[in-house]
């Protein structure tokens, strides 16, 4: 430690600090102004509202993932949830449920859509049950609900896409389609969901208790369940929290496409595990910020976005996605390393 | 015992060792004699540990030379020192239980065939040969996790012997033996002996100390302060060295009457995996104001006892009283709001979340109380965190940065003031001094004395004679899970604390198991014992 911390100033390691944390917002900044001037209509009002929209669905289970992260945990059914929650919200459009007397109970969109939410949260449930009552591993316990979700859609319609969710306005669930496709203000509906559940997540993550106890279950389990933190529910709370946020993703998507097809979410949990990395969430647990996760959305959407639009192939998109997360993560350590020796240097400074 | 029949081996001159905000080795001269058995003795903290480190390679001194047969040395590794014929057992047994005993005993060392494929057949002969010489009939393709833990710390000195160790550092060896392996170990101690291996012994049992050793090293805060051959050496002698004449200052009891009972504990039974207890029926009272100490050795069964008081353990049984009312809830959560707060033992892995800040270490147990309606007042937060790292006197730049950037004395300052903040009416401190400085020890007693002054009673578990001494209004000596003995101001002395904390241990004593000293006490989850 000596070698180098002798050699820096303090103000000098203390500006390389503020822009070390602040990588993920500079890296947004660089993206944005790179492909403003390589890539044509980039800032068009067009081309902004569809891009945000690509970035919300991720941004969505990004939220739910780093909870789950913080917490020391992995939620890899994410992508799932999101396909089999999309084929609930369909299967109740066309079908209501039939309880086989002859006749069926319709829904309207928000009654829909609160049941779609039960079930993804339900499937939370189902993985903390697993890691917390049953002490199956994280990844294991998610990677199983990941194959049984995934199963359970395509049995829903044997593997076929619901088509035509256009709802019924006798049921009152014409209006399903409003939530993909509408605006408010000129900004698309699934827009003000994100922000309204990333302002909801950041206030859980930084003035609640429940915020502060899912950083000390992730920073050290023990500890935390000897100051009295009950590690159990705060584990149960991440989890659902999570199937709560693919949920959404699942209606959004479905309502957008106006279909519900049973493999829709592929892969979406590693695009969220990548912008929660991206965001400076560590996968040890114990730190992560909920703003740092939707920028570190935005980089991996406008990247990838970008790229299309000044074609570039989506080989090449993949390979440089990659060099970016592994980028990020090396940086990420610089940062910790800085860090602590800032605070050592304070801490030698008084004693 | 003439000195010339035991050639130094290996001789450390003016070692010391500097780690950050403490010396833990102080100008040490320390010679190893070959062919017996050097014992090394002190309390903890006192730099035993750290001198068998660095004579075994796993640290180095900050200053100071090692001698090996007149040459100079540097130790920077194990491998090195292994090279040099230094094997060490310590007392964490580093074995790896999901493996055989042969594979553990050639770990990193396998006996191969061009390099490439391991030689089983020569690894179980070698193990064989190396068990028949320990006198353990112990199978070279038994599983490590399913040995008794006894028999794991033969495999760990099979480990050693294996390497052809010409001096062999044993590191509480005796701690997680039953009688009858104690007598075997010994046996195979003179054995070695006899071999010409030059034997380092650490323990706490003094009488088996005096038994087992040719030359003994006494040290006290990293200081040596007496060397000599054992002969005409009594326990008198070794406490008085270990504990100096000038006894360290204490801060006074206040002369008040203690309040009325606002601790009890009855019958506290925590069953371990071989059927036994760890905990074994303990009882024990406390009033307001009152500080008890609660003595006994490692592996006494002190740790699981506060632990199970404060409801670690869901399947301890046992009833608590805090202030007359019973604990019934099994959550620590639900103790802590009854009043019991605990200082864990082990600061690092139970006491704090290195890697969130200050503030948010101390605040952790009593968010409820910084919050209205789930929403959490930060501003208050800061004041009440800032008003008790002014009563503690806690030394730092700033409660954001991360716990881990202090000193060991402020971190156990901070883990006090969590424990602090949630109010409690009986504080159970385990080891609370352990790892701190001297100056950082002080302030914590006399933090401990003005709580007690406040009409807060402690429950104080320590294996420090003289912190237990100076420091108790009562003391209570825990040995094998159960309670051995309890002094008051008066009738405590150091001897019969010593001897009261080794009921139960004594070489003659039938066969007696001890199983809590074992690698991890962890799973707590098997079947209770009938």
């Amino acid at each position: 430690m000596t070698d180098i911390s002798a050699s820096a100033p303090a103000s000098s390691t203390n500006a390389l600090l503020v822009l070390l944390k602040a990588r993920t917002f500079i890296a947004l900044i660089l993206v944005v102004v790179f492909f403003s001037i390589f890539a044509p209509n980039f800032l068009s009002a067009a081309n902004m509202v569809i891009m945000s929209k690509h970035v919300a669905l991720n941004a969505f289970l990004a939220i739910g993932m780093t909870f789950v992260i913080i917490s020391g945990g992995i939620d890899l059914s994410v992508g799932s949830i999101v396909g089999l929650c999309g084929m609930v919200a369909g299967y109740l459009l066309l079908n209501g449920i039939d309880l086989g007397l002859g006749w069926s109970i319709q829904f309207n969109t928000l009654e829909i859509c609160l049941m779609v939410c039960v079930v993804g949260v339900f499937i939370g449930a189902i993985n903390a049950f697993l890691i917390t009552r049953l002490n199956v591993a994280p990844f294991i316990a998610t990677l199983g609900t990941l194959y049984v979700a995934r199963g359970a859609a395509m049995l829903s319609s044997d593997g076929r896409t619901f088509p035509n969710l256009n709802g019924n306005a006798d049921y009152g669930s014409d209006t399903f389609r409003f939530i993909g496709s509408g605006d408010v203000l000129g900004i698309p509906v699934s827009i003000w969901m994100l922000i309204a559940v990333g302002l909801i997540a950041a206030y859980i993550a930084t003035r609640t208790p429940l915020g502060r106890f899912i950083y000390a279950v992730g920073g050290n389990e023990r500890a935390a369940g000897l100051s009295g933190v009950k590690v159990n529910q705060v584990k149960f709370f991440v989890y659902m929290f999570s199937g709560l946020c693919a949920a959404l993703v699942g209606i959004i998507i479905s309502s957008q496409l106006v279909a519900a097809h049973p493999a829709t979410g592929n892969t979406f949990e590693l695009n969220a595990i990548a912008a929660a990395v991206l965001g400076g969430t560590s996968m040890a647990g114990g730190r992560g910020r909920i703003g740092g996760t939707i920028v570190g959305a935005f980089v991996i959407g406008v990247l990838s976005d970008g790229l299309v639009m000044m074609g570039v192939s989506s080989f090449w998109q993949t390979v440089i996605k990659g060099l970016v997360i592994i980028a990020a993560v090396v940086i990420d350590q610089a940062q910790e390393r800085v860090q602590a020796r800032v605070a050592l240097q304070q801490q030698a400074a008084i004693s | 015992m003439a000195e010339d029949a035991h050639p130094i081996g290996l001789s450390i001159r003016q070692g010391t060792k500097v780690y950050p905000g403490t010396v833990a080795l102080k100008a040490a001269d320390f010679d190893l004699r070959m062919g017996a058995v050097n014992v090394l003795v002190g309390e903890n903290g006192a730099g035993k540990s750290t001198m068998m480190k660095v004579i075994a390679g796993v640290e180095t001194l900050t200053s100071g030379t090692i001698t090996m047969a007149g040459e100079e040395v540097r130790l920077t590794t194990t491998e090195e020192a292994a090279a040099r014929g230094i094997g060490i057992v310590f007392q964490e047994l580093n074995l790896f239980p999901n493996l055989s005993v042969a594979d553990n005993i050639f770990m990193a060392r396998e006996k191969t065939r061009l390099r490439i494929d391991i030689d089983k057949a020569g690894q179980r002969a070698a193990t064989r040969k190396l068990m028949q010489r320990l006198e353990h009939d112990i199978d070279p393709d038994a599983l490590v996790g399913e040995l008794k833990v006894g028999q794991q710390q033969i495999v760990e000195i099979a480990k050693s012997l294996a390497q052809d160790a010409r001096i062999l550092i044993l590191d509480e060896p005796t701690s997680a033996l039953s009688a009858s392996e104690v007598e075997i170990l010994f046996r195979v101690i003179d054995d070695l002996k006899r071999d010409g291996v030059g034997i380092v012994y650490i323990s706490h049992r003094l009488e088996e100390l005096i038994r087992v050793g040719d030359y003994i090293t006494v040290l006290r805060d990293g200081v040596i302060t007496g060397a000599r051959s054992m002969q005409g050496v009594d326990v008198p002698w070794i406490v008085r060295n270990m504990i100096g004449d000038a006894s360290k200052d204490f801060p006074k009891t206040l002369d008040q009457p203690f309040g009325e009972e606002v601790f009890r504990a009855t019958d506290i039974r925590l069953p371990n995996t071989t059927g036994g207890f760890t905990v074994d029926g303990v009882s024990m009272s406390l009033r307001a104001g009152e500080i008890l100490g609660v003595y006994g050795l490692m592996g006494a069964g002190r740790t699981e006892f506060v632990e199970s008081v404060m409801g670690r353990y869901p399947h301890a049984t046992g009833t608590v009283h805090v202030a007359g009312e019973p604990v019934k809830s099994r959550h620590v959560a639900d103790r802590i709001a009854k009043g019991l707060a605990l200082i864990p033992e082990d600061r690092k892995s139970d006491g704090l979340v290195q890697i969130l800040s200050i503030r948010e270490n101390m605040t952790l147990s009593s968010l409820g109380d910084l919050s209205n309606y789930g929403h959490l007042d930060r501003p208050r937060e800061k004041r009440t965190v800032a008003d008790y790292v002014k009563q503690l006197v806690i030394k730092i730049a700033s409660p954001e940065n991360p716990v881990s950037s202090l000193s060991g004395g402020n971190q156990q300052k901070v883990v006090i003031g969590k424990a602090l903040m949630t109010k409690p009416k009986v504080l159970l401190m385990d080891e609370p001094s352990r790892g701190i400085d001297i100056g950082a020890k002080a302030e914590v007693f006399r933090v401990m004395r003005e709580l007690a002054a406040q009409g807060l009673g402690i429950v104080f578990v320590t294996s420090d004679l003289e912190e237990v001494l100076g420091l108790s209004d009562r003391i209570v000596v825990m040995s094998n899970g159960r309670i051995t003995g309890e002094f008051t101001k008066d009738t405590a002395t150091d001897t019969a604390l010593i001897a009261a904390s080794a009921i139960g241990h004594a070489p003659v004593a039938h066969s007696v198991h001890e199983n809590t000293a074992g690698p991890s006490p962890v799973t707590p989850h098997k079947e209770p014992a009938t």
